[in-house]
């Protein structure tokens, strides 16, 4: 295990700020980074190093907490805490803002784009959750404002092949909403974390949820389908904690990522720490045990606040931190 | 806001002395390590938002509440808002937080905490004072940081 996770090379990424956040491009050749220092910046390899491509520093009057690439790849979106979503399209080496979403009354917090690329959410801490449609016009729609949280909402994501949206919050719990008849409601409120739910991911085919807390734990959720289920007739499928991994984190889990290549799981974490974590080969789905597969204790110098697998390379991921670094680690799993 | 103070006579407690200056702090071959009195002495002054009194003639901040662990680059503070309904408590807290952030060195884990028991909302506070994405935010807030900066501005 001590040997599994190598660094490759240390990026300062936001200098005397903090980088709140990390997002690769479809294809993976280009990485996305936002901070408290407004700016957005674009980052892609030349020569075996990574290099900024781009600075996105028009958009925002405050802090960018998340940024998100479009499935197409040709946009990226940007939440920030002054209550506004920029979406920005690509041209060629630049970017230029197409559109500003407003709505939210107070800090935008996370935003995420449906698979289809016609459907994106964004969160904030005015405690919804929106959900926008996008036309072929590029004009964008708020088509439901969900209020189903009592506290702010800290992430959104979209389930990888179903319009099923997923949100967690700082009231403890995870919401799961999907379609009806021309609104969105919400279908399920997952609850077992004792603190704030700060990010969650799906795993590759969706059935399976991944939620990290301040409680220091992580928790893995699975869809249990109607047909499954003893009392029948239930249209939305229920989704059950099946395991949590806890005693592992000493502080705060800011993030969870799951790679959709290899199924590995790796958290960032406010002790300073990425872990990851792989399924236990010949685990029961209904209750899959998880072992630790590698440790970096000191992966940054302060907390680290996002973690993410490349989408192409299965052994290449990113973290980035509040010393405003980003780093490249290459992971080897276990035979 | 109110100029009715939730408090009006609240107890003053004394100051207490400088830190004793030994013959190991001279020495300066020696790793100076971040301690309890360090801590204490970067807080003890911070005006109090209602009263022109230090949140230590206050009662507020006590050396045996502050824990800091060098080695462990951690430090834990906890403070007793005087009433148990004091809307400053939030404030406060976020006051010494930000004290400490600005004055450690940059790899300090800094937690804050009510006293357990001394306050209505105890938990609810807590749990805002550890969550740095609303701390990042409200000082962001250009009012609510001039606030913090005042309370942590010298006395005149």
């Amino acid at each position: 295990m001590k040997d599994a996770l190598t660094l490759l090379t240390r990026v300062t990424a936001h200098p005397n700020s903090r980088c709140w956040f990390l997002a690769w491009d479809p294809s993976g050749t280009l990485l996305a980074s936002c901070g408290g220092d407004k700016i957005i910046r674009i980052w892609g390899k030349e020569d075996g190093s990574w290099v900024c491509k781009s600075v996105l520093s028009e958009g925002h009057q405050r802090t960018v907490r998340k940024v998100a690439w479009s499935p197409c790849g040709n946009y990226l979106a940007s939440a920030s805490f002054d209550a506004t979503t920029c979406i920005w399209m690509k041209k060629k080496e630049d970017f230029e803002v197409v559109t500003t979403l407003e709505g939210h009354e107070n800090e935008v917090k996370s935003v995420a784009w449906a698979p289809s690329g016609n459907l994106l959410a964004t969160c904030s801490r005015d405690k919804s959750v929106w959900v926008w449609e996008v036309d072929e016009e590029e004009e964008y729609e708020c088509v439901s404002v969900l209020n189903s949280h009592t506290q702010d909402v800290k992430h959104v994501a979209w389930h990888p092949h179903q319009e099923l949206l997923a949100s967690a919050s700082y009231d403890d719990s995870v919401k799961l909403y999907r379609e009806e008849e021309d609104d969105w409601v919400c279908c399920a409120t997952l609850e077992g974390h004792t603190s704030t739910v700060w990010s969650l991911a799906f795993d590759q085919n969706g059935e399976q949820l991944a939620t990290c807390s301040d409680d220091k734990t992580v928790r893995i959720w699975r869809q249990i389908k109607t047909g499954e289920e003893q009392d029948g007739g239930k249209r939305d499928p229920s989704w059950k904690c099946v395991c949590t991994l806890t005693g592992y984190h000493t502080r705060t889990v800011y993030d969870v990522s799951w790679s959709h290549l290899t199924g590995s799981l790796a958290t960032a974490c406010g002790d300073n720490a990425i872990r990851i974590f792989e399924e236990d080969p010949g685990s029961d789905p209904t209750q899959p045990t998880f072992s630790l597969t590698a440790h970096m204790p000191r992966a940054h110098s302060q907390d680290v606040n996002c973690i993410a697998w490349h989408p192409k390379e299965p052994s290449l991921l990113a973290s980035c931190s509040d010393d405003g670094e980003m780093a490249f680690w290459q992971y080897q799993r276990p035979e | 806001g109110s100029s009715q103070l939730e408090n009006a006579n609240p107890l003053i407690y004394q100051r207490s002395g400088d830190r004793q200056v030994t013959a190991q702090d001279e020495d300066e071959e020696l790793h100076d390590r971040i301690d309890d009195r360090e801590i204490f002495d970067l807080i003890r002054s911070i005006n109090d938002p209602e009263h022109p009194l230090s949140l230590e003639e206050l009662n507020v901040v006590e050396e045996i509440r502050v824990k800091a662990n060098d080695e462990e680059s951690f430090v834990s503070v906890e403070f007793t808002p005087t009433i148990p309904h004091c809307s400053m408590a939030t404030l406060i807290g976020l006051s010494i937080k930000v004290k400490l952030l600005r004055s450690l060195p940059e790899r300090f884990k800094v937690d804050v905490h009510i006293t357990p028991g001394t306050h209505a909302s105890e938990h609810a506070v807590n749990k805002q004072l550890a969550d740095k994405e609303r701390v990042a935010a409200a000082l962001e807030n250009s009012h609510l940081l001039e606030v913090v900066n005042q309370c942590l501005s010298a006395r005149s």
